[in-house]
This record gives structure tokens, C-alpha cells and sequence, in this order.
């Protein structure tokens, strides 16, 4: 996958799991809690979707390395494409 | 005959909108059936019912504002079914059954005439069935575009269908079931209330969260993410338990007193996006495993966000949890929702200097509980003996 698409995914998930949370006006570096208004149940539905459409392991010491848009895609991209 | 009334919702409740009927008449109800939908400040409500029977009658129409406490349908209880269905043959009725009878089968009365006075302008929102509004939503219809099918009435499903074919609308980007302005007159009458009748008392204390972190991080590390559980689940439980051992923090206080609540049911603080709060109940807190309270608080955050709350959920929680820790304070302390007699509040884990018993100093995960307590019911002494148990409870996670 490419880097859009997986940013395309990413905002679709956040959308899905904070309705209204307009992702795409988010500060890329900035962390998604603050910058999106999520909280824990919110960012842990966000992990499921990612687990279930992109079928990779996020291991919950990974967490941190979602917290912005930036490190969430990097992170992302790196696993589905290994 | 059984009275199906308008329940009150919450302490600041005064009338509730009759949306959209689930049941009708001749319809058979089970305990705990949703029987209709009813709007109020805190979005659509379902109302459950609390007897088994068969729906009589309406006495209410849909798109009606009632008084809390006032009969909405009549059900023919199983007892009278079987009673009735035993009298049923007797043969030569007299004529005042004859009269109930023409009376119980007649059309539902019109109660919008006695109730002019306290019926409120209900035009100023979309009224619509938590149907419709799910449907709206997967479908990007605005709510405010469609026509109900029934003059002055909420908008159903079927209209919001018929809405949909008829052509696009710009999708809302607006929370569907609530109104922001209301909820915050809601919540607006009920902290005043609380801090003009409430006595509040304030205690906090440092919990240790090293065992609670090790034990969840250890627990979540072999499942699926949809299996993992949250801090929150492990805080709720705690709470549950104390409130076993600390029952006077557990109940409402009434204009005879305190009156302690029949179950464990805790109200989780929950944030609407956009703004707002509701606290519905997790029922049976204290006989829920982790996992299945997890499930329970995942459904009910979701339900909070849809506006499709139960009746007994806004009418039941017997005391409140807040934990503002994850938006990052450090502590919080909160306003009680009358009539309830506490909150408990929970800050963010975080890193700190930790001096133990031996003199030794550790960089640990804690967190800062506070309770809140109503006076009028218990003292400091007993409020400390509580949240000191819940921290006690915290070091043994295993065992929640």
C-alpha cells in the first residue's frame, strides 16, 4: 500500500470511531488525544478497526507510536508492507 | 391493570416527549421490552417496562409532552390475562363492564388538552426515532429535511427511507439525538441543585497503580486488540467492590432520607463530543467480570454517542465515577448528581516519586482518587475508610 492509501485509511478509521473529529484538519505531529478530542475507548476502537481492515499486529507497547497522524502512517506503512 | 408512566429520567427532569410507540396495542410485553421512545434534554431515551403482560391501550399519542409520572399506556398485566381468560365465558355482562369495556376499547383519549400548560415547543429540534436517526446517519441524510409522515409527529425510519429516496441531502456534520443547548440546561439545573442542597465533602488520596499497570499490560499482551481491556474497567470495579463493603456511598438521597440502592449499578462519566456529559448505569457492577463490564461500558460509550440510552440506564446509577485522567489532570473533584450521595474521580496515571515503607525511594505509576460525598448521609471518617479501600483493592488487581 501506499503512503495516501494508508492515510486514507487512517482518516476513515478516525472518522468511523470519533464521528465528527474532522481528522483531516489535525496537526500531523500533534497527538491524536488532544488534537482530535479521543479518549482511551475511542483510540482502542481505532487500534481494533486498523487490526481488523489492514490485518496487522499492534501490540499495545506499540500504542505510542500511533499517537499522532505522522507516526501512526509511518508505523502503519512499515507493517503492511514488511 | 398495569400503568405504563412517563419515568423520570434523571433528578432534573420534569416532562418527556412521547416519540415514536414500539409497541401497540394487543402487542404481548416482556419485562425489560422496550416499549417506546421518548425525547428528553439528554436526546431519545428508551423506555423499558418493568411488567409482563399485554399492551391495552394508549393513552398518550406519539408527538405528546407529558409530566413525568403520567400514565402513558395501560397493560393488561399476565395475572388479569389469565383471570380474564378464566371470567371470559361467563355469559350476561353487567353494564358497567360493559362500560369499561366500550371505554377500553374506545379511541385513545386526546391528552394534549389538560396538558397545554407545561407542553413546550418541540419544533425547535428534529424529532425522530433513534431508527431514523441511524438510518440518517449511515446514510447522510439531514434529519431537518425530511417531512414525518404524521403531521407535528418525530420522524421514523420509513420517513427517513421515503427521505432518502427522494434525493441527497448535505450530510450534518452535527451530533444526531442531541441537543447540545438542552443537555446543557440539563446538566445546568442538576449541578445547581446539587450545590445549592448537597453538603459536599472532599477527600483525595495517591493510589498506587504498579501492580494495576503490570497486571493489565500483562493481561492485554496475548489478546486481539477487540479483546483488550482499559485502567477504567479495572477503577469501575474497584469502585463496585468498595461500595459492596461501603453501601451508604451507594443510593439517593430522598426527601425521607437516605435511601440505599437495591444493586451495584455505577454511572461512568461520559463525554459527548462537542460537549456534554451523561452518566448512565452499568448494571450489577460488582457481579460483572472485567471482560464482561468491558463489554458493557464499550456499549454503552457507543449508545451514549448514537442517543440510544434504556430508561432504567439514566434512572439507576446509585453513584458516579468520573475519570477526567485521560483528558490529563491530575485530579478531579466532582459535583454530585443529585440524588445520588457520591462521586468518585479519578486523575491521570502518571510517573512519580514514591517513598516506601523501608525508607526506599521508586519512580512508580499513580494516580490521584478523589471522593466527593454528601454530608447529609456520612461523615470524612467513613468517606476515607471507602477510598481508601478502593486504592486497596487497586494493589490486587487479580483478584477484581
Amino acid at each position: 500500500m501506499t503512503r495516501d492509501e494508508i492515510l486514507a485509511r487512517v482518516f476513515a478509521e478516525l472518522e468511523s470511531v470519533a464521528p465528527g473529529c474532522a481528522p483531516g484538519n489535525a496537526d500531523p505531529g500533534v497527538d491524536l488525544h488532544d488534537e482530535l478530542d479521543i479518549d482511551s475507548m475511542d483510540f482502542l476502537n481505532f487500534v481494533i478497526a486498523l487490526h481488523t481492515s489492514l490485518n496487522v499486529e499492534i501490540p499495545e507497547s506499540d500504542y505510542p507510536k500511533l499517537a499522532t497522524l505522522d507516526g501512526a502512517v509511518a508505523y502503519l506503512l512499515q507493517k503492511v508492507n514488511g | 391493570m398495569y400503568e405504563f408512566r412517563m419515568p423520570s429520567l434523571g433528578a432534573d427532569m420534569e416532562a418527556g416527549t412521547l416519540a415514536e410507540w414500539l409497541k401497540k396495542p394487543g402487542d404481548a410485553v416482556a419485562r425489560g421490552d422496550i416499549v417506546a421512545v421518548v425525547e428528553t434534554e439528554k436526546g431519545a431515551i428508551e423506555i423499558e417496562i418493568f411488567a409482563a403482560g399485554v399492551l391495552n391501550q394508549w393513552l398518550v399519542q406519539e408527538g405528546a409532552t407529558v409530566p413525568v409520572g403520567m400514565p402513558l399506556a395501560l397493560i393488561a398485566t399476565d395475572k388479569e390475562e389469565a383471570a380474564t381468560s378464566i371470567t371470559a365465558p361467563a355469559p350476561a355482562p353487567e353494564p358497567a363492564v360493559a362500560a369499561v369495556a366500550a371505554v377500553q376499547t374506545g379511541p385513545p383519549p386526546v391528552a394534549q388538552a389538560p396538558l397545554t400548560p407545561i407542553a413546550r415547543s418541540a419544533q425547535a429540534r428534529v424529532k425522530a426515532s433513534p431508527a431514523a436517526r441511524a438510518y440518517a446517519r449511515e446514510h447522510g441524510i439531514d434529519l431537518a429535511a425530511i417531512t414525518p409522515g404524521k403531521p407535528g409527529g418525530a420522524i421514523l425510519r420509513a420517513d427517513a427511507v421515503r427521505g432518502a429516496a427522494a434525493g441527497p441531502a448535505p450530510a450534518r456534520k452535527t451530533k444526531p439525538g442531541l441537543d447540545f443547548d438542552k443537555m446543557r440546561h440539563a446538566i445546568a439545573a442538576a449541578m445547581a441543585r446539587s450545590k445549592r442542597e448537597i453538603p459536599h465533602y472532599y477527600l483525595s488520596t495517591q493510589i498506587n497503580l504498579r501492580c494495576a499497570t503490570e497486571w493489565l499490560a500483562g493481561t492485554n499482551r496475548s489478546r486481539k486488540p477487540e479483546k483488550r481491556l482499559l485502567m477504567n474497567v479495572l477503577l469501575l470495579k474497584a469502585v463496585a467492590q468498595a461500595v459492596k463493603a461501603y453501601p451508604r456511598f451507594n443510593g439517593f438521597y430522598l426527601k425521607d432520607g437516605f435511601m440505599q440502592a437495591q444493586g451495584v449499578h455505577i454511572g461512568p462519566a461520559i463525554a459527548i463530543r462537542g460537549g456534554g456529559l451523561i452518566a448512565p448505569a452499568i448494571h450489577d457492577c460488582d457481579q460483572k467480570s472485567l471482560d464482561e463490564i468491558m463489554i458493557a461500558l464499550r456499549d454503552l460509550v457507543a449508545r451514549v454517542r448514537a442517543g440510544s440510552l434504556r430508561s432504567s440506564e439514566m434512572s439507576d446509577p446509585a453513584i458516579t465515577v468520573t475519570a477526567l485522567g485521560e483528558r490529563g489532570v491530575d485530579g478531579v473533584f466532582g459535583v454530585i448528581f443529585p440524588p445520588q450521595v457520591a462521586i468518585v474521580g479519578f486523575g491521570a496515571p502518571h510517573l512519580a516519586p514514591v517513598a516506601h515503607a523501608d525508607g526506599g525511594l521508586a519512580v512508580e505509576p499513580v494516580m490521584l482518587a478523589s471522593l466527593a460525598a454528601d454530608h447529609r448521609v456520612t461523615d470524612g471518617h467513613l468517606g476515607a475508610r471507602f477510598l481508601s479501600e478502593i486504592a486497596a483493592l487497586l494493589q490486587e488487581p487479580e483478584k477484581l
